[in-house]
């Protein structure tokens, strides 16, 4: 349990890019000491990220210091599924290479749903860290937990594969380890953390974990970085603020202005993920142009014994 | 009860005793091949889920999107077999029916392999087995799959109790009767059952006494069980699973199969062990009442969930309601709908078909179509699309065939060993009974309670 600054802070410091402007208040998160960053290794690592989440909520509420309260906006005017440049969703794609995701996993998919008035519009749906997350509520053994900052996680070291968080999930947004999961051989290099969760592991629960690792490094998560149209806005209620590596805007005005809306809101789940509505007009997208590319899993050589499957 | 009412009292309890006992002194060679065959079907499906140990789930047919397959839905049917021998026992006890005498072991019985075969199943179906220890480490309450941990043990520890007590009388007469016939390990093992009891009237009071207490509370515990296990569904936002009858539809699917379970256990120990004298028509038609009752219950808990969700056609619902009326699950639907809640009703409601093998027919489409009702229940659920995409399938593999045969053949191999530990009717019960009812010749509206313990000479010694 760390209560400092990570050390990977300063890494993504050091790495990160400078292009974007106004991005020093994302940056200022390294200081606010979120003392999360997870060390150590198997278990006791996930207990001791999980024990430091818990303590930094408490430490937080005793002396009335503001926790971190991630969320996602999805701009879906701007979403044109990557057809503009005639690419496999670059959002899908950057997660899957930063997390290293098995094959048939897309933590962050992007759906093509029909309009009412005809034609369609893209929705990239991440896990929607629900604030009153199913998924939690039916786990057995608290493998998947929710963090003060109101991120959903899974710990794959505790997580005993019974399935039923899949069966509670509203939004399709779990995924299994159904065999060896087909990632490439240097994800064994990487230490497990349930907030970066590579390597996958046989027979547990994996999802999108909202990249709060990079967020606390003042990076933004991959499938934001990615984005080629600055569609996903990433920040803190808290701060009401979010960017996309362009703008920063205030959160909680974007959100009303825009008359954002959150996935099946009628469940009370309680999402941290907004969408404001479109189908990538703003970036010249025909709601009458279908299709999307195929996702592909780009690993030349994948782990020994390990297993491709379907969904 | 009797057939051959004419006989002396002791010539017909000395036929009853020697009926029911002769099973658990000799062994047949008949006997020694139907073991065998069990045994090579459950190893067939140990080597299939030690495959499935080496490789994982990937092995079954079960993905992401439909993500529970044959092993939940075989879960959910096992308890609901499981749901009747007890249920029924205890309720009929408790209103002092006495035509289930010469059953209420069977009945009992089956609760007790049904479960133990049952609660196998969310042990294979998990992704990692070697963590199953974690559910004790990391156990959360707010889990539904808690519960169901919590209530099946309870119902496995009622019912166990529930089966043993009246057994107690049964083996000591075991151990009175059963002479150098038996081999030396039995005689032991009935003398140890026996715990000793001689029949005075202190240990008849204090049976009596736990009998009554067990057949009331096993009733709530049992309805308990089912309702439970309905809410590993219900208690999530899925379309057709986010309902609130399930429970109560569940635990009328269950006590439904259960009884039809039941008269097939019946059937064929009656014919295998020669009890055709103490298991007769009488106990066929009742049963077969009760199953007919339960058939009606079903039709209107179908009736009345399809009818309001496909009036309205709610998205998702609507979905759910086309895949089994007319989609990929229809043919299951129908052939549970007609073959499973229409025909057996119709098969125990005209005098004609109401013999034993037409009762024996309807009892197999029951057992039959009810587990295709918990496959197409569970597999067609998680398949209703909760987000924009194609819907997925699913087919079990060999793999997931072979585990559920292996169940069946457990089940069958628990059921043929423990009938020779065991005498499968209750034969101090089924002799109580024929004495109380003999003097009048009235066969009905007796109380259960027999003459020896009644109030005045029962109680404390």
């Amino acid at each position: 349990m760390d209560t400092g600054v990570g050390p990977d802070g300063e890494a993504a410091e050091a790495t990160g890019e400078s292009r974007v402007p106004r991005r020093g208040f994302l940056r200022s998160l390294v200081a606010w000491g979120a003392g999360i960053a997870a060390v150590g290794v198997g278990v006791p690592e996930a207990n001791a990220l999980r024990q430091g989440t818990r303590a930094a909520g408490t430490a937080a509420a005793a002396t009335g210091t503001r926790l971190r309260r991630w969320a996602m906006v999805i701009d879906l005017r701007r979403c044109d599924g990557c057809q503009a440049i005639d690419e496999p969703p670059r959002c899908t794609q950057a997660c899957i290479q930063g997390h290293l995701a098995p094959e048939p996993m897309q933590w962050i998919e992007v759906y093509e749903a029909p309009l009412p008035g005809g034609g369609t519009q893209f929705i990239p749906s991440p896990c929607m860290q629900c604030q009153n997350p199913p998924c939690v509520n039916v786990c057995p053994v608290g493998a998947t937990f929710s963090t003060p900052e109101g991120i959903v996680l899974v710990d794959q070291m505790r997580c005993i594969g019974c399935r039923i968080c899949m069966e509670a999930c509203p939004y399709d947004r779990r995924f299994f380890n159904w065999g060896s999961p087909p990632i490439p051989r240097e994800a064994a290099l990487t230490e497990y953390s349930a907030e970066h969760e590579v390597p996958a592991i046989r027979g547990t629960v994996m999802k999108c974990e909202f990249c709060p690792d990079l967020a606390r490094g003042g990076r933004r998560p991959y499938c934001s970085q990615a984005c080629p149209n600055g569609c996903i806005y990433y920040g803190d209620l808290e701060e009401d603020l979010a960017t996309n590596g362009r703008e920063v805007v205030r959160l909680s005005r974007f959100l009303s202005k825009n008359t954002a809306f959150r996935l099946k809101e009628e469940l009370g789940t309680d999402p941290r993920v907004f969408y404001i509505p479109g189908y990538g007009q703003d970036v010249g997208r025909s709601p009458y142009r279908r299709g999307l590319k195929r996702i592909l899993w780009p690993w030349r050589r994948v782990a020994a014994g390990s297993e491709r499957w379907g969904r | 009860m009797s057939a051959r009412r004419g006989d002396p009292p002791a010539a017909w309890r000395a036929r009853l005793e020697r009926r029911v006992l002769a099973p658990l002194a000799r062994t047949g060679w008949r006997y020694r091949l139907w073991i065998l065959f069990l045994v090579a079907v459950v190893a067939w499906a140990v080597f299939a889920y030690s495959r499935q140990l080496g490789r994982g789930l990937i092995v079954t047919g079960m993905r992401d999107r439909i993500s529970w397959g044959l092993y939940i839905a075989s879960f959910v049917f096992f308890i609901g077999i499981s749901h009747a021998g007890t249920l029924l026992s205890a309720i009929l006890r408790v209103s002092r029916a006495t035509w289930q005498m010469s059953i209420t072991r069977m009945a009992e019985f089956i609760t007790v392999v049904a479960l133990l075969v049952a609660g196998l199943f969310p042990f294979i179906d998990l992704g990692r087995p070697d963590r199953v220890f974690n559910l004790v480490r990391f156990g959360r309450w707010q889990s539904p799959l808690l519960w169901d941990i919590f209530a099946i043990t309870t119902y496995l520890t009622g019912s166990l109790i529930y089966l043993l007590i009246p057994l107690v009388p049964d083996f000591a007469l075991c151990r009175d009767r059963l002479g150098q016939e038996a081999p030396r390990w039995k005689r032991r093992f009935f003398r140890a059952a026996a715990v000793g009891w001689e029949g005075s009237p202190g240990q008849q009071w204090r049976l009596h006494r736990a009998m009554k207490i067990m057949a009331v509370l096993i009733i709530p515990i049992a309805v308990s069980v089912h309702t439970v296990v309905s809410w590993i569904f219900a208690m999530t936002l899925r379309v057709p699973f986010n309902s609130t009858v399930f429970g109560a539809y569940f635990v009328a699917g269950a006590i439904y199969s259960g009884i039809a379970a039941i008269i097939l256990l019946m059937a064929v120990l009656r014919r295998v062990l020669h009890l055709e004298e103490y298991i007769t028509r009488t106990q066929f038609v009742n049963l077969g009442y009760l199953l007919a009752a339960l058939s009606g219950v079903m039709m209107y808990f179908n009736l009345s969930e399809y009818v309001t969700s496909g009036y309205k056609m709610e998205a998702g619902v609507a979905f759910q309601f086309r895949q089994l009326m007319t989609g990929s699950f229809a043919p299951l639907f129908w052939l549970y709908a007609f073959g499973g809640l229409l025909a057996p009703a119709l098969v125990i409601l005209f005098r004609r078909t109401r013999t034993i093998p037409g009762i024996i027919t309807a009892s197999v489409l029951v057992v039959v179509t009810m587990w295709i009702e918990r496959y197409f229940l569970v597999v067609s659920g998680f398949r209703v699309p909760l987000m924009p995409y194609a819907p997925a399938s699913y087919a079990p593999t060999w793999i997931e065939w072979s585990v559920l045969a292996g169940a069946f053949a457990l089940f069958a191999l628990i059921v043929s060993v423990v009938v020779k530990l065991l005498p499968v009717v209750s034969v101090w019960e089924v002799t109580e009974q024929e004495e109380w009812e003999r003097p009048a010749e009235v066969v009905q509206e007796r109380g259960w309670a027999p003459a020896a313990v009644s109030p005045s000479s029962g109680g404390e010694p």
